[in-house]
């Protein structure tokens, strides 16, 4: 009895968090145009979709920006949270206290504050405004992401490597780089995440010229849902799941290697 | 015990503490230093010979690890240097300085295998191919990992890691291996394994090592001299039987090993090397060529091993009544606590023998405490605080 009713609990929570993902999949491949019923199997939606320059280029757009964005706030990030841990600075309290008030901070209040930045010195919005804002929104994750591993560390590993002949950059580059592979790829898959779903902030600082995948999806659901776009949400689980599996991969290789202790 | 001399008369004759600064490879120099107000190291200075084993020996908090980390070049001193083979390493950074530490959490890469832990320092000094192999084999054997060379340090043991650590420092050939603390994380019985493998080790190598710990029995078993340690100073450096048999001061008999302490008063000096000292209701004659004046308040010390128990009143030594609290048994030795008539309550430590009469005490009967004559030591009374 308790048995199948936690099994019953757990079937619940499945097809609660999972059935809408079907259902968009299963219509991605629905030959009826509303998804109203099964009409049958069709790849006609994937070639709408791919003959939708609009489409394909904002998501070509999105996908730069997210490489982009993840990639230099992996490295800002590691190297911010290097020097939080290493060093002992007057105002390092505060720099990590106005990180984490951004991540608190609600989006909306960033997009405006960032918007009013770029009008004010200047910057076309576009892609440049739409990286920066990007790269400041990741920022306070991956510095988080690095600090916590870096933390995990015993502090004396990098005595140690000093002590057997170790410059600084061979420190870094042969001890701590390394022992931060899985919280670098953690922070950059993170990044990229967070850069490719952005709807608020890219709204606000994204100009005509440049326009992001989020945000054409948002304007063509305004009139109904296009099954071009469920194929390409399709495509976008596909590939987020083949990140999952790297990033599980990547973590029990290391495990293999007994690195978690 | 019947082969325990008295080290005194000998030390003060040509004190072996100073050694002479020619030959040493180590020279720490009035070193002091604070952290923020705290002084974690007051004016030390200590002089270490080619291949000679140190231990620093002291209480948590008197500053040992900064000590080490000071000669390591972690830390830098508020006053006074570090020479290296008579060279001033002061304002090296550690990288630079032919001195390597195995930290008390090892601290071994756990990014890499047990080899490549090994060869990290020779490889940054450039070797490479054959002879990097070589020597990294050769190390790993001499700690007996070599079979385990591929695992990583997560997959090994606490005392396997503790001898990677050790492989990994002695393979540089620093000219002094500093060890934190190396063996307090293993459990009693691997720790005396590792004892008899680290002096072996010290004694193929011919390094100098300085050892840290607060085991008493470790120092004085491991080492050729040992440092103690009080509250950032140092309170005597000497050879294991120096600290144990002629402690410097009243914190180091207490430190290292059991003692019994007589409070008295001096009378007046017999000679040189002799003091009349009132303990309680009686006069004892002591040896002693310190400068103690009459009236001083002193300490006779007594280790549990020097003290006698008899019935016999013929013998003309002095004694005190007192009556048996507690015997026990242990193996080889039987200790007993006697509570003096004066106050006190003793310790005395007896080599078993069975056939003695002077075994078969009970509990509560009344003995006379006595202690071999040279054996006592007396040490001007310090603040009873400390
Ligand atoms: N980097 C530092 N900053 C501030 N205080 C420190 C620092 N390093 C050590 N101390 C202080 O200096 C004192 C001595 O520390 P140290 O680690 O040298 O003691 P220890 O003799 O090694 O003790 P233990 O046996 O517990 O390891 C301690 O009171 C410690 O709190
Ligand atoms: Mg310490």
């Amino acid at each position: 009895m308790r048995k199948s009713l936690r099994l019953l609990f757990f079937c619940g929570i499945f097809l609660y968090l999972y059935v809408p993902i079907a259902i968009l999949i299963i219509n991605a491949f629905n030959l009826n145009r509303y998804g109203l019923r099964w009409d049958g199997f069709t790849l006609k939606w994937f070639t709408a979709m791919a003959a939708n320059p609009g489409l394909m280029e904002a998501t070509r757009h999105s996908l730069t920006i997210a490489i982009c964005a993840a990639s230099a706030a992996t490295a800002i990030g590691c190297l911010a949270a290097i020097g939080f841990t290493r060093y002992r600075f007057v105002g390092r309290r505060i720099l990590q206290g106005t990180l984490m008030t951004l991540m608190m901070a609600p989006d909306i209040i960033l997009a405006i504050s960032l918007l009013v930045l770029f009008v004010g010195i200047g910057i076309a919005l576009g892609f440049w405004s739409l990286l920066l804002s990007h790269i400041t929104f990741c920022l306070p994750f991956t510095v988080m992401t690095v600090t916590a591993r870096l933390q995990g560390f015993d502090r004396f590993l990098l005595d140690a490597a000093r002590d057997l002949g170790a410059s600084e950059g061979q420190l870094l580059r042969r001890v701590v780089l390394p022992l931060l592979r899985p919280a670098l790829l953690s922070s950059w898959l993170l990044s990229f995440t967070l850069s490719l779903d952005d709807v608020i902030v890219s709204s606000f600082v994204t100009g005509p010229s440049y326009d992001v995948l989020p945000l054409k999806i948002f304007s063509m659901v305004k009139v109904g849902v296009k099954p071009e776009v469920n194929a390409l949400a399709t495509l976008m689980v596909a590939l987020s799941l083949v990140l999952v599996v790297i990033s599980q991969l990547l973590v029990k290789e290391r495990d293999k290697n007994g690195k978690n202790k | 015990m019947t082969g325990k001399r008295r080290l005194h008369q000998q030390i003060s004759a040509h004190n072996p503490g100073k050694i002479a600064v020619s030959d040493s490879v180590l020279s720490i120099r009035g070193l002091s230093k604070a952290f923020g107000g705290l002084k974690v190291l007051t004016d030390i200075s200590l002089e270490v010979s080619q291949g000679e084993f140190i231990t620093l020996l002291g209480p948590s908090g008197c500053g040992k690890t900064t000590l080490l980390r000071l000669v390591a070049g972690f830390e830098k001193p508020d006053r006074g240097s570090v020479y290296l083979d008579g060279v001033d390493i002061s304002s090296l950074p550690p990288e630079k300085r032919q001195v390597n530490t195995v930290f008390q959490s090892y601290a071994l890469f756990p990014h890499m295998t047990v080899a490549a832990n090994v060869a990290f320092g020779l490889e940054l000094k450039g070797f490479r191919g054959r002879e990097l192999n070589d020597r990294v084999n050769q190390a790993l054997d001499q700690v007996r990992m070599r079979e385990l060379a591929d695992r990583y340090p997560g997959r090994l043991s606490g005392g396997q890691q503790q001898r990677v650590a050790i492989a990994r420092a002695v393979v540089n050939t620093p000219r002094v291996l500093l060890l934190d603390e190396p063996l307090s994380a293993l459990d009693a019985r691997l720790r005396r394994d590792m004892q008899i493998e680290l002096k072996r080790l010290q004694r193929e190598l011919g390094i100098a090592f300085i050892l840290v710990t607060h085991d008493q029995d470790e120092a004085l078993s491991m080492s050729d001299r040992v440092v103690v340690m009080q509250d950032s100073r140092i309170a005597q450096i000497g050879t294991p039987r120096e600290v144990y048999e002629d402690p410097a001061n009243l914190y180091v008999a207490r430190f290292i090993g059991d003692i019994n302490l007589f409070p008295g008063t001096v009378i007046g000096r017999n000679g040189k090397n002799e003091l009349q000292v009132q303990i309680f209701d009686r006069r004892v004659l002591a040896r002693s060529d310190k400068a103690l004046q009459p009236g001083q308040l002193v300490q006779l010390l007594l280790r549990p091993e020097d003290l006698r128990l008899t019935e016999d009143a013929a013998e003309k030594v002095p004694f005190f009544w007192g009556s048996i609290m507690e015997r026990s048994y242990r193996g080889s030795t039987l200790d007993t606590t006697i509570h003096l008539d004066a106050g006190p309550v003793v310790r005395a430590c007896e080599f078993f023998d069975e056939d003695d009469p002077d075994f078969d005490y009970r509990v509560g009967e009344r003995v006379k405490v006595s202690w071999v004559q040279g054996w006592e030591v007396v040490l001007p009374d310090e603040d009873p605080t400390h």
